[in-house]
């Protein structure tokens, strides 16, 4: 079909193209991608599939604005490197919010077409132009502007704190990333498994903000190796921003939870992901459990929960299962990773609550005692609450549980630079449409400030926080149509 | 099925084993202490200028080595440079002390961990058993220095395996060696020395204690009787040392705490012991494979 002379109700009879995906039951025991990606041919059927709304609200459904229908309408015209680019006015890492947005509660949600039929894929479509760019395009360097002799120090290298150094970088100011780890990417590289999300792809973006002029430190945990207080009267920075991420994950509070085989679901996926245990002893000196024909149960529903489950069925667990105090419906994760999970053979028990661990005299873990749950009255959130049901306790043989029911906040920024207000939950206080925080020149945002919340909601706000730096760095108001 | 493959040997001969680009960290100097226990200068500028007593760093020797914490023992600001005092237990600190002057390991990260709380207490115990003394000896300065009567008691478990006998010297008012074995010293443990300077009278106003849990669980129980202060220095397993994965998590007057933000350090007389001991002993069967290579055990490749 041609992309200039189709008809809407032409376009409207095009089913929703599939991501093609590994066999489940192949894909359950290796660490490579799970979805294949789109091939041009599936990439511009679907493109056909936007009628072009002439004001087309699913741009206000994507936390960064991206102009998803022109770049859509570039797919379907075959200008793959166009769309790219048209999408990277917007968005820095495409190719990891093609993968890892919540779509279906956001872009895909607003878009018109989603009433009567399935929304348009643009997720899939965004990844797909951003994976045509790495694979075929010439690396193509936005502008940078003439210096200004500026300097900006950014704390933290996921997602918040690489799309506001990018920002930054562009406007001409000189931008240093402090990173703790010895890795760049935050989450993207420590907590999201390379078959959600290949890490070549996280380091491919990162080398292109290098190229671009951003400098990188690893290495440096700021508060303890520097202060922000240092960086700005010794080191000469003139702006700081704040990126750190959430912090500590939370445990559960039951008897039991001290014995060995209970975890964070950070510690594992940290130890899978970031020090590559899954290689372990041959490629890598960190151990893991060894999770060979165990029963593994995550305690959680959102996509750490998911992400973990599906790393301990890929390390061997005979039996890997989600344990959910509420339904599905209220499950926080991805449909995609629950729909993924179940097909690779996870075991869901929903409506399910832990009471208490058990373990041998060796204070091992060996199984938890949970009660079933039934959905009551809604709560304050508008979700149903669940209450046990009486009576139906039961012993699920466990060999390792882990927990992931969220994460406070890092105290570090808050213990070393007190001038720097935070919530009760400890997280950072900003003014939302700067960003700044109640310290001068300093600005924060992504998880530090929201909590656990979304790589997409953590890029824009490094972005607002940029534009913010640059107005008072300059002491002009920008054009932001430029940005 | 999964795919098995055979064990490779990937410890490094040449002395160039990096596959990094990062920065790296060059060793100043490196020489043993003792059987087993070796002293490495290495040079961190930011840290050496920033770091107090009882803080910690964590380094990976290669690019795909472990992130290993280890305690700041000194350091020379004016150098750049830290100084370490390692005892080869396992794979990553044996191969550490393998490495000499000039040789460079690929990441060193900190000063880690809530700096020791120092004041003058009066009269101070510190106490150290086996590499414990090198984790001790910073905070015995730091005590020193702030007006303390200091007390040292370093024990081991025999003669060739003391270490920092000259420096704990210099810094004690008083400093008394055991071995297990009485080849040198006072002949029993530290807590048997520790028993007898309070049953001599002697007011002791704090005890820091550091070495293996056994031992830092009895001095506690020496002291609760008499509400002296004493205060531990944990060593639960770390992956990123930094607050962010819960893998160092301790009980502490039945609460959860992170070693590697709240502590090291923590009040003996409210730690877990039991439970730390019992958490420590998880991958030990892993480590045990990783050292000796006696491993069959099937790895999932990314074979890309
Ligand atoms: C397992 C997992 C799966 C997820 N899946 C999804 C998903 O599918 N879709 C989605 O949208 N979101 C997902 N999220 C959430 C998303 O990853 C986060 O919301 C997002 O990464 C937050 O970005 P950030 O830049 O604020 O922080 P982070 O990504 O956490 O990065 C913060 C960085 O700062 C560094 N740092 C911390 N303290 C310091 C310091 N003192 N000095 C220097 N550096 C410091 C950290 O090491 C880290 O690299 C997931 C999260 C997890 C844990
Ligand atoms: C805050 C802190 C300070 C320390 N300071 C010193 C020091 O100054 N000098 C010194 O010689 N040792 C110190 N240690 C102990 C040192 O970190 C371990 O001996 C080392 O990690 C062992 O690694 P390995 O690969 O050589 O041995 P492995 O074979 O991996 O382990 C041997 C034993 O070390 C412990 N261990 C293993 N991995 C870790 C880890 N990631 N974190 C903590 N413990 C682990 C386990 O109990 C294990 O049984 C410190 C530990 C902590 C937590
Ligand atoms: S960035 Fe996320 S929300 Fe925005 S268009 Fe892409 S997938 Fe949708
Ligand atoms: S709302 Fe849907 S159909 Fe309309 S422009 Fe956006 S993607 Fe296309
Ligand atoms: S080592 Fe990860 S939180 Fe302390």
């Amino acid at each position: 079909m041609d992309a200039q002379h189709i008809t809407n109700k032409e376009r409207l009879a095009i089913p929703r193209q599939p991501m093609p995906a590994q066999d489940p039951e192949v894909r359950n025991k290796n660490f490579r991608e799970v979805n294949l990606g789109y091939t041009p041919e599936l990439a511009r059927q679907e493109a056909l599939r936007c009628i072009q709304c002439k004001d087309p609200i699913c741009i206000q459904g994507c936390p960064v604005n991206i102009k998803i229908d022109e770049f859509i309408k570039l797919v379907a015209e075959g200008d793959f490197l166009g769309a790219a680019r048209k999408v990277k006015e917007d968005n820095v890492l495409p190719a990891v919010c093609g993968r890892v947005c919540p779509q279906e509660d956001q872009c895909e949600k607003a878009c018109v077409i989603g009433k009567k039929h399935a929304p348009v894929a643009i997720g899939n479509l965004e990844r797909f132009v951003a994976d045509w760019e790495r694979e075929h395009g010439e690396p193509d360097l936005p502008a940078i502007k003439a210096a200004t002799g500026k300097k900006v120090a950014v704390i933290g290298s996921g997602p918040a704190g690489l799309s506001c150094a990018n920002d930054l970088i562009r406007q001409g100011h000189r931008v240093v990333v402090f990173e703790a780890l010895h890795e760049l990417g935050g989450v993207l590289m420590y907590g999201v498994p390379e078959f959600r999300l290949p890490k070549e792809i996280v380091k491919t973006e990162i080398e292109g903000l290098k190229k671009m002029g951003v400098e990188f430190q690893t290495d440096v945990v700021v508060g303890r190796s520097v202060t922000i207080d240092e960086l700005i009267e010794e080191e000469g920075f003139d702006a700081v921003f704040i990126g750190v991420g959430a912090g500590l994950p939370w445990f559960m509070g039951i008897p039991g939870e001290n014995l060995v085989g209970v975890l964070a679901a950070n510690e594992f996926l940290t130890r899978v992901n970031l020090m590559k245990a899954y290689d372990f002893p041959a490629g890598s000196d960190t151990p893991v459990f060894d999770c060979r024909g165990k029963n593994v149960a995550v305690f959680g529903g959102g996509n750490t929960a998911m992400d973990a489950v599906r790393t301990a069925k890929r390390l061997g667990a005979e039996h890997a299962y989600i344990v959910y105090r509420r339904s599905e419906a209220e499950m926080p994760a991805r449909v995609e990773e629950i729909h993924h999970a179940k097909e690779e053979g996870i075991e869901f028990l929903l409506l399910m609550n832990p009471l208490e661990f058990l373990g041998n005299d060796r204070h091992w873990l060996t199984g938890v005692k949970c009660i079933k749950m039934e959905l009551g009255e809604p709560d304050e959130s508008g979700r149903r609450r669940p209450v046990p049901v009486e009576g139906s306790e039961f012993i699920l043989p466990l060999d390792m549980a882990v927990i992931s029911i969220g994460n406070g906040s890092n105290p570090l920024i808050k213990q070393t630079t007190p001038d720097i207000e935070v919530s009760k939950r400890d997280t950072i206080i900003v003014d939302i449409n700067t960003m700044a925080t109640s310290k001068e020149n300093v600005y924060a945002g992504g998880d530090i400030v929201t909590g656990g919340a979304t790589v997409i909601l953590a890029m824009g706000a490094g972005r607002t926080a940029a534009k913010a730096i640059h107005d008072k760095l300059m002491g002009t108001a920008v054009n932001h149509n430029e940005w | 099925m999964l795919a098995f493959a055979p064990r490779q040997k990937k410890v490094p001969d040449s002395i160039n084993p990096y596959e990094t680009d990062e920065p790296m960290y060059r060793i100043v100097s490196s020489i043993f202490l003792a059987e087993n226990i070796k002293k490495l200068e290495i040079e961190a500028p930011r840290i050496a200028k920033k770091r107090k007593a009882g803080q910690f760093i964590m380094l990976r020797v290669t690019s795909h080595g472990e992130r290993v914490p280890l305690t700041i023992a000194g350091s020379d600001p004016e150098k750049g440079t830290i100084t370490l005092i390692v005892q080869g237990m396992g794979k990553s600190t044996r191969e550490l002390n393998a490495l000499e002057a000039g040789n460079s390991i690929a990441d060193v990260v900190g000063p880690l961990g809530t700096p020791s709380h120092i004041e003058n207490f009066g009269t101070a115990v510190s106490i150290g058993g086996g590499v414990g003394t090198a984790i001790a000896y910073p905070t015995a300065v730091a005590l020193k220095e702030a007006g303390n009567h200091v007390i040292t008691i370093n024990g081991a478990r025999s003669k060739e395996l003391v270490i920092l006998e000259k420096e704990m010297n210099e810094v004690s008012d008083e400093a008394y060696i055991t071995t297990d074995d009485g080849s040198y010293g006072f002949h029993g443990f530290v807590t048997q020395k520790l028993q007898e300077l309070i049953d001599s009278g002697r007011k002791i106003d704090y005890v820091l204690a550091i070495g293996p849990i056994p031992m830092m669980k009895a001095i506690a129980e020496v002291t609760r009787p008499y509400g002296i202060k004493t205060v531990v220095s944990l060593n639960p397993i770390m992956v990123d040392g930094t607050g962010m994965c819960g893998g160092c998590r301790v009980t502490v007057k039945d609460e959860i705490k992170f070693a590697c933000v709240d502590g090291p350090e923590f009040d003996a007389h409210e730690v877990d012991f039991t439970n730390l001991a019992d958490r420590n002993r998880i991958y030990l069967s892993e480590e045990k494979e990783s050292a000796e290579g006696t491993s069959h055990r099937c790895h999932l490749h990314m074979d890309k």
